[in-house]
């Protein structure tokens, strides 16, 4: 890699303004100078509307730790278009994501990937991992809320007999259940680990209630636990580990953090996994508070003065140019938010998007990275 | 407070210019309104249309772009040989001329930011051009296309070196007018390095000491990236080959080769025969109808062929360009039928022709206003 470098560097003065990588790219779609990539390697469709798509990642990937996920990027009509996916495969193992057909993205994912296809990467993250020390662990999981706990059980239980993992894993029908197959062999497999399917079809949704969880694992409160699955499920599950919090209250200091963070909010010893919080929900026409990060500014903003108005009023030091749309000298990047773009009233809101400003309003709450 | 949506930028939808240009004065407010809003439905067909098929034309232009530099430059190494001396001149011409053009200018007016792929992004890119990308940006997009044509405030009119319209003050320096463009021509790409340095704008104060200092560096970086690049590492490497001269003498002809074209063909955007300049009233109060009859009526384009219009990088729809900025180069050809006829219902002129006459007739401009403006016959008599 070191001498890939240094060879680049020497090569430059014959590309410039292009480097190495750019000529590369033309026998091997992987190398870019710019964007992480991978290359497809092969397409497991696990149930009707799911697949596990591995690929061989370019440099700067680096290897994940079992319960991370990554950025993913693919291009829709010619678009290019990012969401997070959990890695699926044990920690050390090449990486696969395991995807649900659910919305535009993951449709184009599941229905059209095909191996030798590229997908553009950010490299792995998260802090929804194993524990630093084994302990007994309790997963609860719904729906594709198995994928990064398939990635931890697969890295715990074949490697350590003094594991000891227990996960009830909700689906509607046995059908939908990502992994069934693998997991019930594991569990036949590793007596260290115990698997309860929960099938809403026929038991209705998954109660969280200190004697459901007992009936499905009696010794739930002594075990570092889980969660990962819908917005719903995931709330239940908090509010249950709360309310055991609050009373253990009356006998110890409670020890409960609740933050307003995006990953591994901490109650307890409940470790949740949950992607959203996106500040799309004020979508309308009615503006919203304009956050400068980098500037450190905020302003409270109508939803139809363009935000290059509306930064350079604050004092904040806007890149400008033709003010009307056509030179895109005014590019900045979206943080979190919602935009609308005044031309065609469509409402921008991808994380990363760079956003004309001059041409672009408020929609919603709005963080930009300036 | 919430209101209907609406164009965005200084310019009303409604309204009049101080003065509207003779070739728009026979058209009422309303039509200009009307007309901007038919030219905004031609954006917004082509918007909606926009798509895979467009990106997979951008990056198969990059790719035959790449291919062609990297064996160009590869046979330029072995150019002792005539043969392998004149296919790899030839190439690295082509690839040089569809970097700046087809793809580096096009890249440059955020043309393909739509695809948000980082590696083919107006923030992003750089390109085989002396002056560096965002100095460029700036006098091309910011103030070219705003101010297009507008006598004072385009300086692009003349390039602070020629006199480009009657409209400008004739001085003695002026009678150099075709030896100075003869001179031009084949080293280009230095002049509009020089020009975006915006000499005239840093000695009448308008440019401060910070950013001419910001720009010298930036252009200066990229003087030795790009002279180091074509006149001494590739030699450099023919050498091994002993072929180190007749590279040399390759990657001269190929940048002057793509300078000649790229000179021609710009040139021929704003200058021919036809073409409007306007004053400052023109513009005071413009509305977006107005905005898009200046653009038509102060740009002219190049017909011929499909392989003539890749090689201007599109620029040979100048009026179409010069309309829709952004729009991706792919589909100017099909926006042009449009916007001529909508130019001859309303009876605007739309300049056009192939490209010898509208060299020959920027030329003669050229030539015509090296001398001073004639006296009308009236006042001479």
């Amino acid at each position: 890699m070191i001498r890939f470098k240094k060879l680049a560097r020497v090569t430059a003065a014959l590309t410039t303004p292009l480097t190495a990588e750019d000529f590369l790219a033309l026998f091997n779609p992987v190398y870019s100078s710019r964007q992480l990539r991978g290359v497809v390697t092969r397409v497991v469709h696990e149930t009707e509307d799911s697949a596990t798509i591995y690929f061989r990642p370019g440099h700067g990937w680096h290897a994940h730790q079992a319960g991370q996920w990554a950025r993913i990027g693919v291009e829709l009509n010619g678009v290019r278009q990012w969401r997070s996916y959990s890695l699926s495969t044990a920690a050390g193992h090449d990486p696969a994501i395991t995807v649900k057909d659910a919305g535009a993205v993951s449709h184009v994912l599941v229905r059209d990937t095909k191996p030798g296809d590229v997908l553009f990467l950010a490299p792995p993250q998260g802090d929804f991992v194993l524990p630093e020390h084994p302990r007994s662990l309790l997963m609860l999981t719904a729906g594709s809320g198995i994928t990064p706990v398939m990635s931890m059980i697969r890295t715990l239980v074949p490697r350590r007999p003094d594991a000891n993992v227990v996960l009830i894993n909700s689906n509607s029908t046995p059908e939908t259940s990502v992994f069934r197959e693998e997991l019930d062999e594991l569990a036949d497999q590793f007596p260290n680990l115990t698997v309860r399917h929960w099938f809403t079809s026929a038991r209705g949704r998954l109660q969280f209630t200190a004697r459901t969880i007992a009936d499905l694992c009696p010794d739930w409160r002594s075990r570092a636990a889980y969660a990962c699955g819908p917005e719903g499920f995931l709330d239940d599950a908090e509010d249950l580990w709360q309310r055991e919090a609050a009373l253990e209250q009356s006998r110890t200091v409670p020890d409960v953090t609740t933050g307003a963070d995006t990953q591994g909010v901490r109650t307890g010893t409940l470790t949740i996994e949950r992607f959203s919080t996106d500040l799309t929900a004020g979508a309308g026409h009615d503006g919203g508070l304009v956050t400068f990060e980098q500037s450190d500014r905020e302003v409270q903003a109508d939803g139809d003065t363009p935000l290059l108005d509306i930064g350079e009023d604050a004092g904040v030091l806007m890149p400008s140019g033709c003010r009307m749309g056509i030179c895109h000298s005014c590019l900045i990047p979206l943080r979190a938010g919602a935009v609308r773009d005044l031309r065609s009233g469509e409402v921008h809101n991808t994380p990363g998007q760079l956003i004309q400003t001059c041409v672009s309003a408020a929609a919603g709450p709005v963080n930009l990275d300036l | 407070m919430t209101t209907t949506v609406t164009r965005p930028g200084a310019l009303a939808a409604s309204g009049h210019p101080m003065v509207r240009p003779d070739a728009a004065k026979h058209l009422t407010d309303a039509q200009v309104e009307e007309l901007g809003r038919e030219l905004d439905a031609v954006r917004d067909e082509i918007l909606a249309k926009r798509g895979a098929s467009d990106a997979a034309y951008i990056r198969r232009v990059i790719k035959l772009q790449r291919s062609l530099e990297f064996a160009g430059r590869g046979t330029l190494l072995f150019s002792k040989y005539k043969p392998a001396w004149f296919a790899g001149t030839a190439m690295l011409s082509l690839a040089k001329i569809m970097e700046n053009m087809e793809i580096g200018h096009n890249v440059l007016h955020g043309q393909w930011d739509w695809m948000r792929d980082p590696d083919i992004h107006s923030t992003t890119w750089e390109w085989d051009f002396v002056t560096p990308a965002r100095s460029w940006q700036h006098t091309h997009n910011d103030l070219h296309h705003r101010w297009t044509n507008v006598i004072g405030k385009d300086r692009d009119v003349g390039y602070n070196l020629l006199r480009m319209d009657p409209d400008q003050p004739w001085k003695p320096f002026n009678l150099g007018n075709p030896l100075y463009n003869a001179i031009l021509a084949p080293i280009f790409e230095w002049g509009i390095a020089l020009y975006d340095l915006e000499i005239p704008e840093y000695k009448e104060g308008l440019k401060s000491k910070a950013d001419m200092n910001r720009d010298l560096k930036a252009v200066g970086v990229k003087v030795v990236k790009q002279f180091s690049k074509d006149y001494a590492a590739t030699p450099a490497v023919a050498m091994l080959t002993g072929s180190g001269k007749q590279a040399l003498y390759g990657t001269l002809a190929a940048n002057a080769i793509r300078n000649f074209w790229a000179h021609a063909v710009i040139f021929c955007g704003h200058f021919p025969e036809g073409t409007d300049t306007f004053t400052e009233e023109e513009v005071d109060g413009e509305t977006r109808g107005d905005w898009y009859v200046r653009q038509m009526i102060g740009s002219a384009n190049i017909s011929g062929s499909k392989l003539m219009h890749f090689m201007t990088g599109n620029l040979s729809h100048q009026i179409e360009h010069h309309c829709f900025p952004d729009l991706p180069s792919n589909r100017y050809a099909e926006v042009a039928v449009k916007v001529r006829e909508i130019c001859t219902r309303y009876g605007l002129p739309y300049t056009t022709g192939p490209l010898p006459k509208q060299v020959g007739s920027t030329w003669a401009k050229i030539f015509k206003l090296a001398l001073p403006n004639r006296k009308p016959k009236a006042a001479t008599a």
